[in-house]
């Protein structure tokens, strides 16, 4: 049980992002610009394969950068992080889908990789076909999925339209069917990224039973995911990645909750952005501060159902101005999923500018989320081009309250709580 | 199984113990390629006929009819059909190599060997080659055209055939990957290309000089081959053949060069 299975060594992945557009005050400029825009574009283009010399250009991010660890055969290993860590990387170099820019892996033993359910399923082919088909593309032979067909039909739930095309099914047959085909497959060590997040939450947790069941047979398995409480059931021990690092590593528990620690500290209702370590790359500094107040102007961090979430923005462009930007907050759940955006240009048909120190108010009424943790990012935005974002900027907490003014408070199920009414007929 | 994952450096070929280990997957995703192409569909699997059977009725009234191009002593419409099979199967294999990199998200979710991508257009075509072919023979019998002893040589022409389509689609699929200009390029290639290929016209054309010049240009040596073999129109055509077969190779091994070289940032780009 001691032998290494996967032995990760000064790992680093380099990416060239975006190619970047140039705006023209001039007609003559554009013009000129554009005439030479095939040399302009071929340069651009044949660098998303070179990277000459200098490391540092601003285009350029490392998503990972010196990553090493080992992982012991039959160990269950969670990788934690938010978006944009390079979890994913990590995984896309393990799975040999992409190469690194240096460092050195070593695995020992059969490797298969789940980063996304049902790749290679194809709308017009039937379930049979599709069967087949991701399997082979998963690394099964025709004799393995041959062996555990009427398993894996068994536990998709889908028997009765295995002869039907795919196109037909509920988006939520799909998935089952892909994870299904999934769950059988008998690699030494498996790779799986964020699938566990799909299906109706019956089947979530068919997956999750799924997945300690593969966990405890002894088999290795890397596991990324946002859903914490899984992490800490499933795994032995996890590493948390924050910008292409490993910043923490330990058992499943130390490490989510280092993690999530983190992310509690940042609870306060009155946030200093001008200099913020989550503002992205590349941003111009605009935004000041943003305060979380309630209806009766207090700083809180604390909204109760139903209640009114006032955001008060200030903003700084200093000696521009910034003609018709857009605002938006996002708001995110606990999993980093967005719940939903307030996005200024939607919400109001008025349009403004941002000059010397902007003060913009944003009052979210009636608050309709489940209880729970949110988390806010905000960006501004210039024809849909970004000028400045901060990522995680607090969190807030909404508690259970009585939405409906009805008395009941009974929790209920779902993700948020809608508006509307009940009309009652009774014939006399 | 021990593997050592690190940056790959410099040219590398093709690893056939590899490609054999992924069979299945490359079998299964052919039978993919054939199974959706003509789904939902009236006519099916009528337009692998279709396509060169309409053209041939076009040309042979704009070609043979009008412009009175010669034929080689064989009515024009058999003369022009016994042509367009191979060049529609080299036509389509050809673009859809060239598209089937683009696009595909299985590149970023799963590893296998890139170079079954573009090798699946070239085989799954086949099967409208086939079919198309069928109505080759339907069209010989009514001209009362029968094949002499060159019909030996068949194999080998599809063999080049689907040698010189592969090895192009090597080239421009992982060119096109990059360079997206490559797409929009080959549609109207595959029109000049045509031209440029004895298909409405007899190889009798070119001046004898520079016969062996032009049959490096190896879908003429297909073409004509194929006349020669089913039509008996002329001697086997070696002087194009054998220049084409020496460029076919050329293309397809530099091909394998080129798009292992590229294939590490497939992921990257797509």
């Amino acid at each position: 049980m001691n032998n290494l299975a996967i032995k990760v060594e000064n790992l680093a992945k380099r990416y060239r992002i975006g190619l970047k557009e140039k705006m023209h005050r001039t007609l003559f400029a554009s013009v000129t610009s554009w005439l030479k825009s095939p040399l302009a574009n071929f340069r651009e283009l044949k660098k998303l394969t070179t990277f000459g010399e200098a490391d540092d250009a601003e285009d350029i991010i490392w998503a990972l950068r010196d990553v090493s660890f080992k992982v012991r055969e039959g160990e269950v290993i969670g990788i934690i992080g938010k978006n944009g860590s390079g979890k994913s990387t990590l995984l896309k170099i393990l799975s040999e889908i992409t190469d690194p820019t240096r460092g050195r892996v070593l695995i020992n033993g059969r490797v298969s990789s789940l980063l996304e359910v049902g790749t290679g399923f194809h709308p017009e082919l039937t379930g049979r076909e599709n069967i087949y088909l991701n399997g082979t593309i998963l690394g099964m032979t025709k004799y393995e999925v041959d062996r555990k067909f009427d398993e894996i039909v068994d536990f998709s739930g889908i028997e009765k339209f295995i002869e039907t095309p795919a196109k037909r099914y509920s988006s939520g047959m799909r998935v089952r069917l892909a994870f299904a085909v999934a769950a059988h497959l008998e690699p030494e060590i498996l790779l799986v990224d964020e699938v566990l997040s799909v299906g109706d939450a019956e089947f979530q947790q068919k997956c999750l039973d799924k997945m300690s069941e593969v966990t405890t047979s002894g088999r290795t398995v890397l596991y990324v995911s946002h859903n914490m409480p899984s992490v800490e059931s499933l795994c032995h021990r996890a590493i948390l990645l924050e910008q292409g690092r490993i910043t923490f590593s330990g058992t499943a528990a130390e490490t989510v909750g280092h993690y999530l620690g983190k992310k509690v500290l940042s609870a306060r209702p009155r946030i200093d952005l001008s200099a913020h370590p989550n503002r992205a790359a590349k941003a111009t500094s605009l935004l000041k501060t943003v305060q979380l107040l309630n209806t009766r102007q207090e700083e809180v961090t604390t909204f109760k159902q139903g209640e009114d979430i006032i955001f008060s923005l200030e903003l700084d462009a200093r000696d521009h101005t910034i003609k018709t930007p857009t605002i938006s907050i996002s708001v995110l759940d606990a999993t980093e999923r967005v719940v939903c955006q307030l996005a200024s240009d939607r919400m109001s048909a008025q349009s403004f500018e941002i000059g010397k120190s902007a003060r913009l108010r944003c009052r979210w009424t009636d608050c309709p989320l489940k209880p729970g943790t949110y988390s806010i990012a905000i960006s501004v935005k210039k024809f849909g081009r970004m000028l400045d974002a901060v990522a995680d900027i607090t969190t807030f907490e909404v508690l259970h309250g009585d939405f409906y003014l009805s008395g009941n408070i009974a929790e209920g199920k779902g993700v948020f709580l809608p508006r509307g009414n009940w009309t009652f007929n009774n014939p006399d | 199984m021990q593997k050592i994952i690190a940056p790959k450096k410099g040219f590398q070929f093709i690893d056939w113990k590899e490609l054999f280990l992924y069979r299945h997957l490359f079998f299964f995703l052919v039978w993919r390629d054939i199974k959706i192409r003509y789904k939902q569909t009236i006519l099916g699997f009528t337009w692998a006929v279709i396509k060169p059977f309409f053209s041939m009725i076009v040309f042979s009234i704009v070609f043979g009819k009008m412009a009175r191009v010669a034929s080689d002593g064989v009515p024009y419409p058999i003369f022009s059909y016994a042509a367009l099979v191979p060049w529609t199967y080299f036509s389509s294999a050809m673009v859809g190599s060239t598209t089937s990199l683009v696009g595909n998200n299985m590149l970023s979710k799963i590893y296998f060997p890139r170079l079954v991508i573009p090798a699946i257009p070239v085989l799954a075509y086949l099967v409208d080659f086939m079919i198309a072919f069928s109505l080759l023979g339907v069209l010989m019998v009514y001209f009362h055209i029968f094949p002499g002893y060159n019909i030996v040589f068949l194999p080998l022409l599809i063999l080049l055939m689907v040698f010189t389509a592969s090895g192009i689609g090597m080239w421009l699929s992982s060119l096109a990957i990059q360079y997206r200009d490559v797409k929009f390029a080959t549609t109207f290639l595959t029109q000049l290309l045509m031209y440029g290929a004895p298909v409405v016209w007899p190889a009798s054309m070119i001046p004898e000089q520079y016969r062996m010049l032009y049959g490096l240009y190896p879908v003429a040596g297909v073409v004509e081959g194929f006349r020669s073999a089913l039509l008996g129109t002329n001697p086997m055509p070696w002087d194009l053949i054998l220049p084409g077969t020496l460029s076919a190779a050329i293309i397809w091994i530099s091909g394998a060069f080129y798009f292992k070289y590229k294939e590490r940032i497939f992921a990257d780009v797509v």
